[in-house]
């Protein structure tokens, strides 16, 4: 424990618990692939202009209930969810007709880049483009969601050049900004930087506590040390283990949960004593 | 001992593929030599690109009206079954599941296997009958019907290929599916998309039967698609049947044409899917 709190220095000055009001209100939400139970009776509150980490053991469905949070469970056929997720106190995620306007609303970085096959400047631009957006007000928004992802300086010479001749920590830079594009409030992250070096990694996470002054991140990691150095409030699952389904273990500000674990299994998997 | 017999196999194996390889081999350069031999005569002479068909025995007969023709008509069939081909391919791809798609998908199997003189018949019956006229329009309606299911299915093969992490970054991104379908994942597909079509094209190009009554052939160049109109095959078709030797050389001339032609469309697909997987970043192959 003592080397765990020698670690772990959390964004104090936001990581004030309750100092800013519910962004995503998760009420007794439970997950279904197919039959297939895959999370049991969620409900924990996600502040607005933090950072909140899910963290757990594999297959806990830590990217199930991110995917729930902009309904990308809707491409699985057969999937099915229980319960309220409110965004800002008046919208239903769960329920809503308008999916393309949440998914604007509620943005998402996926662990592979994926690099649309265009230029890096039409990578941001298409969005905004599809939507209609005049000409200037497009070129604008590429500029400020690429400066904003802090790729802008080493990418601003060579805008025409094809996105997948990015190095991997610069795509997935671009897909940031990609999302910024269509200014979301909430932007889902999972596992934005595992298939990244350190470096790469640092520059991922010190975007993240940066763009947390303006919007709600929600982010997947496997790496505790990383929750640890960007999120203000963490949440941790576990899967059950005779119904394996996923359950919410504890939730709160990441200072606390790591350092005073109110349940023991949270003590066990954040000092490594977990299989 | 065990070294020595695995060494052996190892000498019949690689025997074994020697053999397929000239197995398949030996056919193609058969005909290629064969028609190239044969072709090159009547190839050669400007006239036969400039002129077509004269009376038998008046010199300077060329087959530039097939030429034409088949430019033609392959063009329109191409106007007609490829936009169809990529949009219906994609409606496949993006409705997987879909009870309707398991039909489609078996209509345009059994198309691809549907011998092309009874799609020929198809469109005698249904284009040229009722209008009592053979003409261009209908053989390259036979001939779309032909590329159809060719563009439509290596379409849609394509586009499986695509990973799925694009689809959903577009989908997250708000945007209409499809608009993902039609604008991101169909230009990330355009390098399978492209040689399909080339390859739906170089099959068309080299078609006969359904040409046979439906476009019918003409002896004089022509541009107007409601006229019978002439094209390469026709040409072989015909003047291959006749006793007349410098008749017979053009048609062996019109098939070499027709080889280099399928030959170059065939090459254009390689060079284009090369240079399309180059842009994605995909390397080459
Ligand atoms: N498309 C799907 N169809 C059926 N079951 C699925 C599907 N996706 C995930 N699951 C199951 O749901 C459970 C939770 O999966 P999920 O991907 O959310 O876990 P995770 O916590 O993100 O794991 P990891 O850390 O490995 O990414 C697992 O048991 C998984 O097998
Ligand atoms: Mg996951």
């Amino acid at each position: 424990m003592e080397q765990l709190q020698a670690v772990i220095q959390p964004p104090a000055l936001r990581a004030v618990p309750g100092a800013t009001r519910t962004k995503l209100k998760v009420e007794r939400v439970s997950f279904y692939y197919e039959r297939f139970k895959a999370l049991q009776d969620i409900s924990l509150e996600i502040p607005e202009r933090r950072v909140t980490a899910l963290i757990g053991p594999s297959g806990c469905g830590k990217s199930t209930l991110l995917r729930i949070f902009n309904r990308m469970y809707d491409l699985v056929p057969g999937s099915r969810a229980e319960g309220r997720v409110i965004l800002d106190e008046a919208t239903d995620i769960v329920t809503t007709h308008d999916l393309l306007g949440l998914r604007r609303r509620v943005g998402m970085v996926f662990q592979r880049p994926s690099p649309f096959p265009m230029s890096i400047y039409d990578n941001v631009a298409f969005a905004p483009r599809l939507l209609g957006w005049p000409r200037r007000r497009v070129e604008e928004t590429v500029e400020r969601s690429l400066r904003d992802a802090a790729l802008w300086d080493e990418v601003k010479d060579r805008l025409k050049s094809p996105g997948v001749a990015l190095s991997g920590g610069q795509q997935q830079r671009m897909s940031i900004a990609r999302c910024l594009a269509v200014n979301p409030e909430v932007i889902l992250m999972d596992e934005p930087a595992s298939a990244l070096d350190p470096v790469a990694t640092l520059k991922i996470e010190d975007l993240m506590s940066r763009l947390a002054e303006r919007y709600t991140i929600v982010v997947v990691t496997h790496n505790m040390q990383q929750a640890g150095r960007v999120a203000d409030y963490t949440a941790f699952m576990l899967m059950d283990p005779v119904q394996r389904f996923g359950e919410l273990v504890e939730f709160g500000p990441t200072v606390e949960l790591f350092n005073r674990p109110r349940d023991q299994r949270t003590e066990d998997y954040i000092t490594g004593r977990f299989g | 001992m065990r070294r020595q017999r695995r060494l052996a196999r190892d000498l019949w194996f690689r025997f074994l593929i020697y053999v397929a390889a000239v197995v398949a081999l030996l056919p193609l350069s058969l005909v290629l030599a064969y028609t190239i031999s044969n072709g090159w005569r009547a190839a050669m002479q400007p006239d036969f690109y400039l002129h077509f068909e004269r009376p038998e025995g008046i010199p300077g007969a060329g087959v530039q009206h097939a030429i034409v023709g088949t430019l033609e008509l392959v063009g329109m069939a191409s106007l007609l079954a490829i936009p169809v081909g990529i949009v219906v391919g994609t409606h496949l791809a993006e409705y997987r599941q879909h009870r309707w798609a398991t039909w489609v998908r078996l209509a345009g199997d059994v198309l691809v296997g549907t011998p092309s003189i009874a799609i020929g018949l198809f469109a005698y019956a249904l284009l040229v009958a009722p209008f009592h006229h053979f003409s261009a329009l209908s053989g390259a309606g036979a001939l779309a019907v032909l590329m159809l299911p060719v563009v439509m299915r290596t379409t849609e093969g394509a586009l499986l290929l695509v990973p799925v992490g694009l689809r959903e970054a577009g989908l997250a991104l708000g945007l209409p599916r499809w608009r993902v379908a039609l604008q991101l994942m169909l230009r990330a597909a355009a390098p399978g998309v492209v040689t399909g079509a080339l390859l739906a094209v170089a099959r068309a190009a080299g078609e006969t039967a359904p040409l046979l009554f439906t476009s019918f052939g003409n002896r004089r160049l022509v541009f107007n698609p409601a006229e019978p109109m002439q094209a390469l095959p026709l040409t072989v078709f015909h003047n291959a049947l006749t006793p007349y030797k410098d008749l017979e050389d053009q048609a062996w001339g019109a098939a070499l044409l027709l080889v280099v032609l399928v030959l170059i469309v065939n090459l254009a697909s390689r060079f284009a899917l090369r240079r399309q997987l180059a842009l994605a970043g995909r390397g080459t192959s």
